[in-house]
């Protein structure tokens, strides 16, 4: 029987909602266990762990350079890292804040300036630690997260990340394309992975895995404007939601 | 020999997280005891500013990935307030079972995951693996229909795709025709009574603990939803109980009359005040106000609980936890009986009538939840105010820390002990999954 993988969870900005996806597992997740040994999981657990860790899964943004030196502890005790969720891999729905001046003096108003509140522009982990492997979306798909920790168990190199678009998948499973049904959609320059669940359920992608390589962001916002019927403002932001720091104008 | 105790608690800098308890004894003298909430601030509501009005819900449900289904429905109704849109009697009924999916959910995995190792004597669930192997799988399979059941209405429960302003975006189970998905709510009725024997097995596993569970009393104020079709959660006016037991009732439109929100230098998150110093919102404000609106099968669970309205002992709140999950279950029952009973209809989501402020309230697991927005004449959201439930509560956890710290002082507890006590405390109120857990860093140093 080979050893089990030391693993734990480490989170930063965000709504731990990427957490609460593996416990949706269910009973799967006993069979996890079978191979995975969690050393430390704040979420769950009171035991911590000071010693050497296989995986380090981490979730959330970076947004307050006083975490810089909690992620690079992780770092160094990690052999390797996988930043898991879009807030993780791209600052996610925090970064939707990143292009406004004003966001501390909106929620907090004369008091934003105590110490204790401050606060930078939302990133990815990445921008603090180097990051082996991501895992995206916004909640990430939990079946992806058990095929990466898969591979990773079972020692393979590569985890594939697909590089081609949402509509792909819309076709995939047949579901009518957002436009056609007098909508609108960024699903042309989403990257896909997550099989395409918002459109089949009715509302559009709003791209929470971030972009294809090389997005024609020019092109999107005409198809927005043209087809979607979207005024120029919501056009020009709507890819701000989930995926504000791959923009060309981030 | 307690007033004797002499302990210095210091708090570590390498503070992991969001929630911090922090108490300096010297001398039998308590220099400080707090409650601290160090979350990084994410700014939501200046987010959700320049926004369309159908892109403001899914902006705002990423603010708790546990109360994903709360934050949506709270920020729909106070949309749909603004923009003047009167749902249908078949979306009502669909969102109050997403709503009480979520509440069993939630409270599933916090009584569970996070309170029952306390109980257990264990430090997480993982040991419970090994040890207890009938509880671990019996709380997966629960928790995972918490997932299935929000997931039949609303899509997904972290973060729900399907519901929208207006209504729904498509129908239960994502069904392409309205008999599919009829069939669909069918399948979840079922399920929701598949689980009543793993009920029945926690009820009698929390009989077995409850002895363990911690006396201690502190009466407050008490703040929840009262509906006029059932127990206060998804929808209602908002009732205050007083521990004498009066009640005042304000409109969810003066809602700021009630949370009186201020800045606290303990917390990066707000706090609240009303009539007292502080109140409680959650499970056990809930049951202490609507009580007598339980159903019935869930009463007979607080009686033998011993479960009595006012109940002035936060650590019960994890009871009560488990109490609503059990009246969720029947709750959706009852309502699937209904939507089957009338034919559910294909229906497109209503459409704004006018572009204004407004404001939406609902229950989520920790308590009642606030939201408020103004909309331009082009449907932008041009404002927003979330007041969420764990702000409401840290001056409640605050307020009873200075409370149980000195009786915990004079009963001469160890260390260890109070730690502990301390810890079951802020996690009985579920503040948030992270702040409730056990990762709070209490180190006492003499």
């Amino acid at each position: 029987m080979m050893a089990k993988v030391r693993c734990a969870w480490f989170d930063f900005a965000c709504c731990e909602g990427c957490q609460v996806e593996l416990t949706n597992l269910g009973e799967q997740l006993v069979d996890v266990l079978g191979y995975v040994d969690p050393v430390e999981f704040r979420e769950v657990m009171k035991e911590t762990t000071n010693g050497p860790i296989d995986i380090a899964f981490v979730e959330g943004s970076f947004t307050r350079e006083a975490d810089r030196r909690r992620l690079e502890r992780i770092r160094a005790r990690a052999k390797i890292v996988v930043a898991y969720g879009s807030c993780a891999t791209s600052g996610g729905i925090n970064a939707l804040k990143n292009h406004m001046a004003d966001y501390a003096d909106a929620v907090y108003g004369d008091d934003k300036d105590r110490p204790h509140l401050a606060s930078q522009k939302a990133l990815p982990i990445s921008a603090a630690i180097k990051v082996d492997y991501e895992i995206r979306g916004c909640p990430i798909d939990r079946d992806e997260f058990l095929r990466v920790v898969t591979q990773l168990v079972h020692g393979t190199e590569k985890v594939y990340i697909p590089s081609y678009p949402v509509c792909v998948e819309c076709k995939r499973r047949g579901t009518v394309c957002r436009f056609d049904e007098g909508g609108y959609c960024l699903g042309p320059i989403a990257r896909a992975g997550c099989g395409a669940p918002c459109p089949a359920d009715g509302i559009p992608c709003e791209a929470c895995r971030g972009m294809v390589d090389d997005p024609n962001e020019a092109a999107m916002e005409k198809v927005l404007i043209n087809n979607g019927k979207l005024p120029e403002r919501r056009a020009h932001n709507l890819s701000r939601m989930f995926t504000a720091n791959f923009r060309g104008d981030a | 020999m307690g007033k004797n105790v002499k302990v210095n608690v210091h708090h570590l800098t390498r503070v992991e997280g969001h929630g911090n308890i922090v108490v300096n004894v010297t001398d039998g003298t308590i220099e400080q005891c707090e409650w601290q909430v160090p979350e990084a601030p994410r700014f939501f509501e200046a987010m959700v500013r320049g926004r369309h009005y159908s892109e403001v819900a899914r902006i705002t449900s990423r603010i708790c990935g546990i109360c994903a289904v709360g934050h949506t429905l709270a920020s729909l109704k106070a949309t749909e307030n603004a923009l003047g849109i009167e749902i249908s009697e078949q979306t009502d009924l669909l969102r109050r079972v997403l709503k009480h999916a979520e509440n069993y959910d939630s409270h599933i995995l916090h009584v569970y995951f996070l309170v029952a190792p306390d109980l257990l004597d264990a430090p997480s669930v993982f040991p419970l693996v090994p040890t207890h192997p009938d509880v671990v799988k019996r709380a997966l399979r629960m928790k995972r229909l918490g997932h299935e059941w929000g997931a039949c209405i609303g899509g997904r429960t972290t973060h729900p795709t399907r519901a929208v302003v207006g209504g729904f975006a498509s129908l239960p189970g994502a069904a392409r025709t309205v008999r599919e998905a009829e069939a669909n709510l069918r399948e979840l009725k079922d399920k929701l009574l598949g689980i009543v024997p793993d009920a029945v097995e926690t009820y009698k596993l929390l009989v077995e603990l409850a002895p363990k569970i911690p006396a201690f009393d502190r009466p407050t104020e008490y703040v929840g939803l009262v509906d006029d079709k059932e127990y206060g959660l998804y929808d209602g006016r908002i009732c205050c109980l007083m521990p004498d037991g009066t009640r005042e009732i304000v409109n969810v439109a003066d809602y700021r009359t009630v949370t009186n929100e201020y800045v606290s230098d303990l917390s990066t998150a707000k706090f609240t005040k009303h009539n007292m110093e502080s109140y409680m919102a959650g499970a056990m404000a809930r049951m202490n106000i609507n009580y007598d609106r339980l159903h019935p099968e869930a009463m007979k669970l607080a009686e033998g609980l011993g479960f009595k309205p006012i109940c002035t002992n936060p650590y019960m709140n994890s009871v009560a936890q488990f109490i609503e999950a059990v009246h969720s279950v029947y709750m959706a029952v009852e309502y699937i009986d209904r939507l089957l009973a009338k034919g559910l209809k294909d229906e497109k989501p209503v459409e704004p009538t006018k572009f204004g402020r407004g404001q939406g309230s609902t229950e989520v697991p920790r308590g009642i939840l606030f939201h408020e927005y103004d909309y331009d004449a082009e449907g932008f959201c041009t404002m927003g105010n979330c007041v969420i439930p764990t702000n409401q509560n840290h001056g409640n956890i605050n307020q009873d820390f200075q409370k149980i710290v000195p009786e915990l002082l004079e009963a001469d507890k160890t260390e260890k002990e109070m730690e502990l006590a301390l810890e079951m405390l802020v996690r009985a109120y579920d503040p948030c999954i992270s702040c409730s857990t056990h990762y709070l860093n209490v180190t006492f140093k003499k």
